[in-house]
């Protein structure tokens, strides 16, 4: 087995009865695994519902350490499209051709930095400041503010044990606060203080929808990034041919970035809330009890997707999940897609191959699945083209 | 080549050339509002929807069953609904006239 491959842990469940039901903290969760299944009840909201208790569609399950509802994630239509459509122009942002020059500045300076270099490990030191300092653009924050948040390592609300991690959680909400209250006190055009200002329902923001915005944007696109950026890295080390690939074919960039996300499935699934009696896959569900969208098993669906465990660069029809489903699809795909394409073009231009010295997979448990998502750890060396 | 008519959402009519790739592109170049191409024409992220004109069906043709599927479960989606990615831009289409969704 190569040393990228992510392997798919539900294939045999998934053509065998589709579901499979796990525990989480005694509020169990049936993970639905089918490409059919999991688009329907993504798109079935009123059935299915995101407004439950604030945290109970994350799996594991947040009930415990938070109390602000993310939004728009944890809000149905039609509020949901209420408040999407605030947020929609700004999140868009990324498709101009200002803010791709910037972000363009960014990756290719980080990749010349790592090729100075004789080893780094590409969680710590590529993916996670790649991360945070793209983030900076997406709201709009003066550079250094990234440096805060490479600091707060690689989980905002899990702690190297896997376990959640109140205290991490409360780094991130104070954090948000105390911004907020700058935003409030001293205005500018960060995405605090647009938010501050942003009309909703005839009236404004409240400093609280604000915070749950905030969170949802901080929290939402960490691991997920990085998890993305890294397994990326990993792939082209394995396949240096592939590299070469896109230096001549660039035209087919996009389609590689949206076969990466996938293949790697950066998010491995996300609850919903049963709201009344249903079946879902001859499954009965019952009202008040939860199931998950299991992204990472629907974009492997052999009924879907050719070889679906293969990466397939210029693969032309790939309706994968990868970034959700339907009114809840992900707010910060726009960014996200153009941090994965800008990675690769740079990349492709400026490096030969990748060695691979020493790794530590990531691999989540659920249930009696276990599926890498990715590295704890992956220290390579990147070798330059040379002229 | 193949003139291709856009009535947006508000009601404007635009009309624009092309001469290959896909109607989606073609859109996303002419900053037709409403036709983001989010995914970049792989039939996954469905802001590329348009109605095809009742009198046009014809030349825009069938609908794969992975676009039907998308379509599907689609709020706005009705029986003249089309991916505009997967509409390939070709003489055939000259003169067709596309309400975008959003
Ligand atoms: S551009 Fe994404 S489905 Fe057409």
């Amino acid at each position: 087995m190569k040393k990228s491959e992510i392997p798919d842990p539900f294939a045999a469940q998934r053509s065998k009865c589709g579901y499979e039901t796990i525990d989480d903290q005694n509020d169990p969760v049936t993970m639905l695994l089918r490409h059919k299944d999991v688009r329907k009840t993504a798109h079935n909201y009123k059935t299915f519902t995101s407004e439950a208790v604030p945290g109970r569609i994350v799996v594991p399950s947040e009930v415990n350490i938070r109390d602000t509802r993310q939004i728009p994630f944890e809000v149905d239509p039609p509020k949901h499209g209420a408040y999407r459509s605030v947020l929609e122009a700004w999140f868009k942002r990324p498709n101009n051709a200002g803010y791709q020059e910037a972000l363009t500045t960014m990756v290719s300076s980080i990749i010349e930095e790592m090729l100075a270099k004789e080893s780094l490990e590409v969680v710590n030191e590529f993916a996670l400041p790649l991360q945070s300092r793209a983030l900076t653009l997406l709201l709009n924050t003066p550079f250094k503010e990234s440096e805060t948040w490479i600091s707060w390592g690689t989980h905002v609300f899990r702690s190297e044990g896997e376990a959640l991690d109140a205290d991490k959680a409360n780094v991130l909400y104070d954090y948000i606060e105390r911004e907020l209250d700058r935003a409030i006190a001293n205005p500018s055009d960060d995405l605090y203080s647009v938010l501050m200002q942003s009309d909703f329902d005839g009236r404004k923001l409240t400093k609280e929808e604000a915070k749950g915005v905030m969170v949802l944007t901080f929290a939402g696109g960490r691991d997920t990034v990085i998890n993305a950026v890294t397994n990326a890295i990993a792939y082209f080390a394995d396949h240096p041919k592939s590299l070469k690939r896109l230096r001549k074919e660039p035209e087919i960039i996009t389609n590689a970035v949206e076969e990466m996300i996938r293949y790697f499935s950066p998010l491995t699934h996300m609850g919903r809330v049963v709201t009344e009696d249903t079946q879902v896959c001859e499954h009965a569900a019952k009202a008040d009890s939860r199931v998950s969208l299991c992204w990472a098993s629907a974009n492997r669906d052999e009924n879907v997707f050719e070889n679906p465990d293969e990466i397939v660069l210029n693969r032309k029809i790939n309706p994968h999940v990868g970034f959700g489903f339907s009114h809840h699809n992900c707010l910060g795909a726009t960014h996200a897609r153009q941090i994965l394409r800008i990675l690769l073009k740079e990349l492709s231009e400026k490096i030969e191959s990748i060695d691979i010295l020493d790794l530590k997979e990531n691999i989540e448990q659920w249930g009696r699945f276990q599926r890498k998502v990715g590295y704890h750890k992956i220290s390579v060396k990147f070798n330059a083209i040379t002229p | 080549m193949a003139k291709i008519t856009f009535i947006t959402s508000d009601e404007q009519r635009i009309t624009v050339e092309g001469f290959s790739g896909s109607v989606m592109a073609l859109a996303v170049e002419n900053g037709i509002k409403g036709i983001d191409g989010d995914c970049g024409g792989v039939c996954s992220c469905a802001t590329c929807h348009v109605h095809v004109a009742p009198e046009d069906v014809t030349k825009t043709g069938e609908a794969s069953e992975i676009e039907t599927d998308m379509l599907e479960l689609d709020d706005h989606a009705d029986q003249y609904s089309r991916l505009s990615c997967q509409l390939q831009i070709s003489e055939v289409l000259d003169g067709v006239v596309l309400r975008v969704a959003k």
